[in-house]
């Protein structure tokens, strides 16, 4: 449907961002994925995130890799560069594009297959090195594109929409990135908008890598009794930890703050996340109890939803390389080439 | 007859037992005493233990090319005796360890052996397995220094330069050294008829190898994105970026860095990498071998194909597969030229010598900017690794990055829409933008179908359209490349073609057959795509012998596919058992051709 063009005149009493904007405005292209797509809720929830923060939509770039996932960034913020690399491979060029200009405020999206097989490898070095990003897994469970195949987030037993059972385990990518180290892991469902928004703001404010696995159904493929992916099987089992609430830097915290239901996270940049338990015993700063409550919940049958972890003294790999404040790609020539009297001299080294 | 400056010798050890300092110091104090040098270290895979051989070519007339046979053997690796007993010219000599005797099989009638008791010597004056065993190998450097007439002033020199601030140790190593020079000035005839003596062809010149120089080129085109993983025979390549940068890209008010080295998680990370940062404005690069740009074709046909710069260094080593990592070869010159599935041409630059690795490595960036794609710089082994002897390096302060059409905030304000892949003014190259610049530079970078407008598509003609401009594009880089090198010779109706590291056998090769009476013109290939002197080259030539070092041919495979010149035109001369290329595998290659024509 990519040739019916959207309308860029906007009614003038649209509400306005902060910087004058308005929601269409974070707006891409016309969808092309099927009609009920979770992938296109959390493109709305992506959205609405960016237009709440009232970031300027060319500061921000949008990388992909391949896959209905990886297809989504041409359909939110168009003023943003966007890059739909090769498949499973994107954390590699947002390493590289992030080590070029660090004041780029970059967003990932993936899914699956990209990123818990073919890609799984530069997932893990990605969390490892705690890249600046905000990194989305959209994820069904299935292949869409090449029609129904099972991903290695399919759970164990659950069935292909030809009635096939997955045999092997699933690869979580929670519980993943918590045992990498990754200092921002939260789970959403592409039918909670209300619970997506504030997550993905805390994520882009947050100075590292900060993953967000976001169930998101498969209407074609995998949206059938047998499915744990399914909209009827996450709404059933979804179990809500954590509720994320973000407050931006400008905003002082002057909500209610109950010690003991209430705890608030200072970021990087001066932004606070709010984070309100509904379960016992979690404690969201606890890398170790996050994953053994994901564990356990998981083991009856419910998904964990919310801001599982977060690490309040994160160390992106800008820290970890000693990278000047300055994007690398505005540094001026004289400030990188040391000179002919230079080269004349240091070579008395090779005599 | 003393033959002075004018001799090949070889020292056989043992991995990690020091010997690589010694070797160091004699190379160095010979360059130092003005006559021209080269060494060739041959090491295997592995840390300690297995043999290794450090090979000293001294050449009054500045050649530098490996030659097979050697005047004189330094035989310390009992592991190898036979082998290297086999490899002395008859009438050479053997020096070796006469602490222990020498069996008989290893005796040859045609040879000196000069026995020097390195070890009892060592073991009388020094205590400890691992200085005995260090300064033993110091020992033999002082026993060559009295042999083949090393000036000892520049070895004290020399050491004192390297260990000025370890006092104990400097006086260590000096009594080794003496330890040698002493018996051998005593017990043979100093020097040998094999000797040197003081010229003065090295003052401009420096001993480099050239991966250290292609890490200088980076530095000065002002890279500052390096994404790698760690490969024999590259990594010493970003070693030395890095020891470059820590001493000059360091901001002085903060002590942080102007660079980023990332090392990635494999090769195709690593070059993803760099077009990441390529992408955003950064100039990037990876150094890698053979296997590495196996991995990377993927990603490859993606920055070809969206058109996002990236620069590459394949340091060749044997193939295919592992094979011998710690040999040398040309056997990715197909593979870069046309990496990744679908159809791609890659340009591609090939340096000589550590002074083009530095030279084609700052090009490189430029190339890659102006034509918004990724350029190789293809060394080998040899050139990376060896150290070589080279004029001295020189820049020009003038130079200025060559950014290529990338537009500014300005610019763009003053457009009224951008479309990344139109090309306004017919030159195959259209203008880029980088992110974060301005709202009317933002566009989808993909690997898929795309139209001149950067827009996604699966209309035929759209796609066309884009994948015959990048054609012309990197046609167009034919006329950018460096221009081959071409020496002709009057009367001369046959070519002799090569690339890359073959230079240095070549032209000496040319020499010994001009004086036997043989013309043969030369023509030395730079870059690819190949531009017109090439073709007309070859044209201009009856036929043409293609020198390389791999099985298949692959130049001459390069040369018939690109310039369309006939098969029976370009005669193959080939060496490719991981050594570097000889004078003489040439000499033999070209008579072999001609008496089989005759």
């Amino acid at each position: 449907m990519t040739y019916i063009s959207k309308p860029t005149v906007h009614h003038p009493a649209l509400q306005k961002n902060a910087i004058g904007l308005v929601r269409r405005e974070y707006e891409g292209a016309m969808t092309t994925l099927c009609a009920g797509c979770g992938h296109d809720s959390i493109t709305a929830a992506i959205i609405q995130a960016f237009w709440e923060l009232s970031i300027p939509p060319h500061k921000v770039a949008k990388l992909s890799g391949i896959g209905c996932s990886s297809k989504t960034p041409a359909y939110f913020l168009r003023e943003a560069h966007g890059f739909n690399g090769v498949h499973g491979r994107m954390p590699a060029l947002v390493t590289g594009a992030n080590a070029a200009n660090r004041d780029i405020i970059y967003i990932g999206v993936s899914g699956d297959g990209d990123s818990l097989s073919i890609g799984l490898g530069h997932l893990c070095h990605a969390i490892r090195r705690n890249v600046n990003v905000l990194y989305v897994l959209e994820n069904n469970g299935v292949y869409g594109l090449t029609k129904g195949q099972f991903s290695a987030s399919a759970d164990p037993g659950s069935t292909s929409k030809k009635g096939e059972a997955n045999t092997m385990e699933a690869i979580d990518g929670a519980l993943l990135a918590l045992s990498l180290g990754a200092t921002f892991v939260a789970r959403g469902f592409s039918g909670d908008k209300a619970q997506l928004v504030p997550m993905i703001k805390a994520g882009l404010s947050h100075q590292g890598f900060a993953f967000i696995d976001v169930i998101s159904p498969c209407v074609t493929f995998n949206d059938h009794d047998g499915s744990t992916k399914s909209y009827a099987y996450t709404r059933e089992r979804n179990v809500e930890v954590v509720q994320a609430d973000f407050v931006p830097h400008a905003q002082a915290i002057t909500t209610e703050y109950d010690p003991g239901t209430v705890r608030s996270v200072l970021l990087h940049d001066g932004s606070w996340v709010r984070l309100r338990k509904v379960a016992d015993q979690y404690d969201p700063t606890d890398r170790d109890r996050a994953y053994a409550f994901i564990r356990e919940r998981q083991k009856h049958g419910e998904v964990v939803t919310g801001l599982l972890y977060i690490s309040p003294d994160s160390s992106d790999v800008h820290e970890q390389c000693n990278t000047v404040a300055t994007p690398l790609t505005q540094l001026p020539h004289e400030q990188l080439c040391p000179g002919s009297a230079e080269l004349e001299k240091l070579q008395a080294r090779f005599r | 007859m003393p033959r002075t400056n004018d001799f090949a010798f070889k020292i056989a050890t043992a991995n990690g037992t020091g010997s690589a300092s010694a070797n160091g110091l004699i190379m160095q104090a010979i360059f130092r005493m003005g006559i021209p040098v080269t060494g060739k270290n041959v090491f295997p895979s592995n840390i300690q233990g297995l043999p290794t051989w450090y090979e000293i070519r001294v050449s009054q007339k500045g050649y530098t090319a490996r030659i097979p046979e050697f005047d004189l053997m330094v035989a310390l690796n009992p592991a190898t005796y036979v082998k290297d007993v086999a490899e002395v010219r008859s009438g050479g000599w053997l020096m070796y360890d006469s602490s222990w005797p020498l069996d008989a099989t290893l005796i040859r009638q045609d040879l000196t052996y000069i026995g020097i008791p390195l070890a009892e010597m060592c073991n009388a004056r020094f205590t400890g397995m691992r200085e005995r065993i260090l300064m033993k190998n110091i020992a033999y450097a002082g026993a060559l220094a009295a042999l083949l007439q090393i000036d000892s002033g520049i070895v004290r020199a020399l050491l004192k330069e390297k260990y000025g601030r370890k006092p104990a140790l400097m006086e260590s190593n000096q009594q080794a050294v003496d330890i040698g020079y002493d018996y051998a000035t005593a017990n043979f005839d100093c020097p040998l008829a094999i000797r040197l003596a003081p010229l003065e062809k090295t003052a401009d010149a420096i001993l480099i190898d050239g991966n250290t120089a292609a890490a200088l080129g980076c530095l000065y085109a002002g890279a500052t994105v390096g994404a790698w993983y760690p490969i024999t025979p590259a990594t010493s390549l970003m070693e030395a970026f890095k020891g470059f940068c820590q001493k000059y890209r360091q901001e002085p008010e903060t002590n942080r860095n102007r660079y980023a080295i990332l090392q990635a998680e494999d090769e195709i990370a690593a070059i993803g990498m760099v077009i990441g940062a390529s992408w955003a404005g950064a100039r990037a690069f990876t150094p890698t071998s053979g296997p590495g740009i196996s991995l990377m074709n993927e990603f490859l046909g993606l920055a070809y194909y969206a058109e996002v710069p990236a620069v590459l260094f394949d340091v060749q080593r044997t193939g295919p597969s592992t094979g011998m990592p710690t040999r040398t070869q040309q056997g990715d010159l197909m593979m870069c030229a046309y990496a990744s599935h679908g159809d791609t041409r890659h340009i591609c630059l090939y340096p000589a010598d550590p002074r083009e690795a530095f030279e084609f490595a700052a090009a490189a960036f430029d190339l890659a900017e102006r034509f918004q794609t990724p350029v190789f710089v293809l060394t080998d082994l040899d050139i990376g690794m060896n150290d070589w002897m080279i004029p001295k390096l020189s820049w020009d302060d003038s130079y200025r990055p060559d950014r290529g059409k990338v537009l500014s905030a300005e610019q763009l304000d003053e457009v009224r829409t951008f479309s990344r892949y139109l090309d306004t003014d017919g030159d195959g190259i259209t203008a880029r933008t980088l992110p974060g610049v301005h709202p009317k530079g933002a566009f989808f970078t993909r690997g898929s179908g795309h139209n001149r407008f950067g827009g996604y598509t699966e209309d035929g003609d759209e796609y066309v359209e884009v994948v015959d401009r990048i054609d012309r594009k990197i046609q167009r880089a034919a006329r950018a490349v460096p221009a081959p090198i071409l020496q002709t010779m009057p009367g001369a109706r046959l070519g002799l073609v090569t690339v890359g590291g073959c230079h240095a056998a070549c032209v000496e090769a040319l020499d010994i057959l001009a004086a036997e009476g043989m013309a043969i013109d030369y023509m030395r290939v730079r870059g690819f795509p190949f531009g017109e002197e090439v073709a007309r080259f070859l044209e201009a030539h009856e036929a043409s012998f293609v020198v390389e070092q791999n099985r298949d041919g692959q130049l001459r495979n390069l040369l018939m596919l690109e310039t369309g010149t006939a098969a029976e035109k370009l005669e193959s001369v080939r060496y490719y058992g991981g050594f570097p290329m000889s004078a003489h595998h040439v000499i033999s290659g070209v008579k072999a051709k001609l008496e089989k024509a005759a």
